[in-house]
């Protein structure tokens, strides 16, 4: 992702204070765990001209989540704050796309590539068909569609612990529709989903790689395959 | 003593929402309730009836659009059609409708086995919605009580073209006057999915429904 | 799961019953086809309105407005249907209903009844109370009537029988109508109902029913089916008894050009609905001489005192998310151990049972988020999910195994020293767990104790030997520039 902004020209900084967003301990329902994380998240990034992040899930639990925390917390400060930096928050793939309007990153990569929709980036951003658009101006690419593109693959966080049966059943559909595609990778705009599937595809012991959308812009020698 | 259930609840309700709603209130809230919707169709009449007609289809109903004049003819053809020949009449049904050779019955509260021995009924409708291919009926002359177009096997419905408005909406607003009538939405004849998600025609409703479309 | 009724305060946990279930694929393969044929229908029929957005936020509106003023509009609907002849009764809780009913039913002089399908009399186990008085009820909808012959239960809010096919279906037409002949297509089967119920329409004078909608207005009851058997049930009795839960009402007639549109798209897939029936109190000459409505609250008012949960109520029952779940999708209904399944039923049953009981389905998803994309009166399901998980989390006090881990990684998460010291102490931890694949990557197949779900099926590669951290700040020190701020 820096190599991406960098080479088109943005000065890219790296707050070392940062964690966690608190998706994991909100979402479980540990809330009170998940407040400090959001004042952590404004002191760290506040005044930032753009805030990028490689998860859409992350974004999705700032944009629908902190403003309700930050209700609850009840410093008027820290929701004003709060109020000046989020409209500043994107998803990578968002960034290029809705605030740049770059769908062509000169990024090369001769692979066969097939994009798995994440829940939170598809139904909680909004982000439709950007990723694709991107996916499809890099050069040398074979992008091919997904069967149930916009099913979930069963991650959820601690779903995947505590539900873990059923979790596993969501993950085997998404991997035998991967495994259809025959492609060589499957990419996404999200960390866990990618995790959560390159697990089993390793499990198989397929030689099917998971491999971020940041990834893949990112390449100008498309030598890499994850 | 114990409150009765009636005071429970309200008072239950009240605590809850931590205030005590007048009906005043609640009226000026209603009418600010957005409502960004399509309230009344857009297109002709004519666009309006072959909407009609392509929903009837899609219900497996047969339609057929007659004049005036030939009202009998017509609905003497779609009960030779069918092999109708036992049908019961609301009270009220112009005889004008009604073709020589049918046996008609009149619906003067039979009983349940009664309605069940006529093989069809004819009715007219107080309205026809294009969108749904939805006929209202309602307790009124020539349309009659609810279970008259439900115990017998078919339905030939008779609905004059003036009566039939493009959108749900529309016909909300053209039955408000008469919503305390027994009032009955018939989209197609009845039907299940119940079974594998396969629709199946006739259940417990009549299996056949046709319209005769009145220009 | 046949035979006992789904009872929250009974039913194993949601992993243990979705374990018992995964096991039948016959089930799976049932509850995807019928899941996958209403999912095509629902988006075709919602894909021509242009104004389906539109129509889903005034539903929501509507629905949240009638909450606001819930006891305005109840009261106003005890006026009109008493002054149009109906007697309304009201029941804090199921007992009270029960009651309500089997008095009535005596009073009336039958000792059977015939039953429109309805999830409140489900909820509250109607018919088990009815035997248990010497009143046999008799299910006339087409499922559900597959579901009692079979001594089995509901698993879907609209399709409760969805998770039979047509063989599993015949034995039981089979051997409870004696049909040994009966074929197996589906027309042969609705044929047998029609000619098994047709009888006890014709006699049976007392009927029982749910409620769509409760008209505030005009003391009007609305009724949504498909089969007929609903307006039989309406019209042919002398007596009629409807319960409805309090949530039911909406304040007037013209509302139902809103809902009339939202729930039969988003629950069967049609433009309408074969029939839906509105009657008010009594009609002389047209139907039952005696109508009585019962206004049940049963829970629902400690789901309206709940700010976060009370959009719960909204649901107009249609089941789409249902058939939008991947968990539902899985696992089929009686996972759930509720009549209410899927993700309304994740949030309604725990609330419901006033978070006493079910304390495993607001966990029962993956907040994929395709029910609240799916639901006609916008409920944000995963939003309250997350709300009900947190008064779990309250509930379990602060000492379990899980709260003590949560707590010690956002300690570690609310300081840069210790998230440092982690991802190093993390490094170091997994060492012993980690094995070297074919490529020379590290990779762990198993985990201990609660995490013990993931390697089931999955493996987790080790972490990074360089961390982006890591990896940013040496090409900062590279660059002989500063670590960022």
């Amino acid at each position: 992702m820096v190599r991406v902004l960098e080479r088109l020209g943005h000065t890219v900084e790296f707050p070392a204070g940062q964690t966690c967003c608190g998706q994991m301990h909100y979402n479980t329902g540990y809330q009170a765990e998940a407040m400090p994380l959001l004042e952590r998240f404004v002191a760290q990034f506040k005044g930032a001209e753009a805030v990028v992040v490689p998860s859409s899930s992350c974004v999705a639990m700032m944009r629908d989540h902190y403003p309700i925390m930050a209700e609850h917390i009840g410093k008027p400060e820290l929701t004003a704050e709060l109020n000046k930096l989020l409209p500043n928050v994107y998803e990578f793939s968002e960034f290029l796309t809705k605030r740049l309007g770059l769908t062509d990153v000169g990024a090369y990569y001769p692979h066969k590539v097939t994009y798995h929709a994440s829940c939170h980036g598809l139904r909680n951003l909004g982000l439709g068909d950007g990723p694709q658009q991107l996916l499809r101006a890099v050069k040398g690419i074979d992008l091919v569609e997904i069967a149930g593109l916009e099913q979930c693959c069963g991650f959820g966080g601690t779903f995947a612990v505590k539900n873990a049966e059923v979790s596993s059943a969501m993950l085997a559909e998404k991997t035998n529709a991967i495994l259809n595609t025959k492609a060589e990778a499957c990419t996404a705009c999200d960390n866990s989903c990618l995790m959560h599937i390159q697990g089993a595809l390793h499990r198989q012991r397929t030689p099917v790689r998971t491999i971020h959308l940041a990834e893949i812009l990112a390449s100008e020698d498309g030598a890499v395959i994850a | 003593m114990a409150t009765d259930a009636r005071t429970a609840i309200l008072s239950k309700i009240r605590s809850a929402l931590g205030t005590k709603a007048t009906p005043e209130a609640a009226a000026a809230a209603w009418a600010g309730l957005p409502r960004d919707y399509v309230r009344v169709s857009t297109g002709t009449k004519s666009e309006l009836i072959e909407r009609l007609i392509d929903r009837l289809h899609d219900y497996d109903a047969q339609v057929l659009e007659v004049e005036a004049t030939d009202l009998k003819a017509g609905v003497a053809k779609m009960l030779t059609a069918r092999g109708a020949t036992k049908m019961l009449i609301p009270l009220g049904l112009s005889n004008a409708l009604l073709p020589e050779g049918v046996d008609f019955t009149v619906d003067t509260g039979l009983s349940a086995a009664e309605l069940d021995a006529c093989g069809g009924v004819l009715t007219e409708a107080t309205l026809a919605i294009a969108e749904t291919g939805s006929l209202v009926l309602q307790n009124v002359a020539g349309q009659g009580r609810r279970a008259g177009s439900l115990v017998p096997d078919y339905h030939l419905c008779v609905v004059d073209v003036a009566k039939v408005v493009g959108t749900v909406p529309e016909a909300i607003s053209a039955l408000q006057a008469t919503a305390g009538l027994a009032t009955t939405f018939i989209s197609g004849p009845s039907a299940t999915a119940d079974i594998e998600m396969t629709r199946i025609k006739g259940v417990h409703g009549p299996r056949f429904l046709d319209v005769i479309l009145v220009h | 799961m046949s035979g006992t009724a789904l009872d929250p305060r009974t039913a194993p946990t949601f992993p243990m019953a979705a374990h018992k279930l995964m096991g039948d694929t016959q089930l799976r393969k049932n509850v995807r086809h019928a899941t996958d044929v209403i999912q095509n229908k629902r988006a075709k029929v919602v894909g021509e309105m242009p104004d389906w957005q539109g129509l889903r936020e005034a539903g929501k509106s509507l629905r949240e407005h009638t909450m606001k003023h819930l006891d305005v509009y109840l009261e106003q609907f005890e006026r009109n249907c008493t002054a149009a002849g109906g007697v309304v009764h009201w029941a804090r809780n199921g007992e009270e209903a029960k009651r309500i009913v089997i008095d009535l039913v005596k009073a009336s002089g039958s000792n059977e009844v015939i039953k429109i399908k309805s999830m409140t009399t489900e909820e509250i186990q109607l018919n088990t109370a009815l035997e248990a008085a010497g009143i046999r009820p008799y299910e006339t909808d087409l499922a559900e009537l597959i579901i009692q012959l079979g001594k089995d239960q509901p698993s879907h809010i609209v399709v409760p029988a969805l998770h039979k096919n047509r063989q599993q279906i015949r034995e039981i037409f089979q051997r409870e109508m004696n049909l040994p002949d009966l074929g197996n297509t589906p027309q042969d089967l609705a044929d047998a109902a029609r000619l098994f119920l047709r009888e006890k329409f014709l006699k049976v004078k007392t009927g029982v029913s749910g409620a769509n909608f409760l008209i505030a207005e005009t003391g009007g009851v609305c009724v949504v089916e498909s089969e007929g058997n609903g307006r039989m049930c309406l019209t042919l009795p002398e007596t009629l008894i409807t319960i409805a839960g309090i949530d039911k009402v909406v304040p007037r007639f013209q509302d139902l050009e809103v809902l009339l549109q939202l729930l039969p798209r988003s629950a069967t897939g049609e433009r309408m609905n074969p029939y839906n029936s509105v009657w008010t109190g009594v009609h002389p000459g047209d139907g039952p001489k005696a109508f009585h409505v019962i206004l049940m609250d049963n829970a629902r008012t400690e789901i309206l005192a709940d700010e976060e949960g009370r959009q719960t109520l909204n649901c107009i029952r249609c089941g789409a998310c249902q058939n939008a779940c991947p968990v539902y999708r899985q696992t089929g209904g009686h996972a759930y151990g509720s009549v209410y399944a899927g993700p309304i039923g994740a949030i309604l049953t725990p609330q419901l049972q006033e978070m006493h009981h079910a304390q495993t389905l607001p966990y029962a998803s993956s907040l994929c988020g395709a029910c609240y994309e799916v639901c006609p009166v916008k409920i944000n399901i995963p939003e309250v999910l997350i709300h009900l998980r947190n008064k779990v989390v309250k509930q379990n006090g602060p000492f379990g195994p899980e709260a003590l881990a949560m707590r010690g990684m956002a300690m570690i998460f609310r300081s840069e020293a210790r998230f440092r010291a982690a991802q190093r102490f993390g490094r170091m931890a997994e060492t012993p767990l980690v094995r070297k694949d074919g490529n020379g990557e590290g990779w762990i197949g198993w985990l201990p104790g609660l995490l013990g779900g993931w390697t089931q099926v999955r493996d987790l590669q080790e972490m990074p030997k360089e961390t982006f951290r890591d990896w940013w700040e040496k090409r900062a020190d590279a660059k002989g520039g500063k670590h960022g701020n």
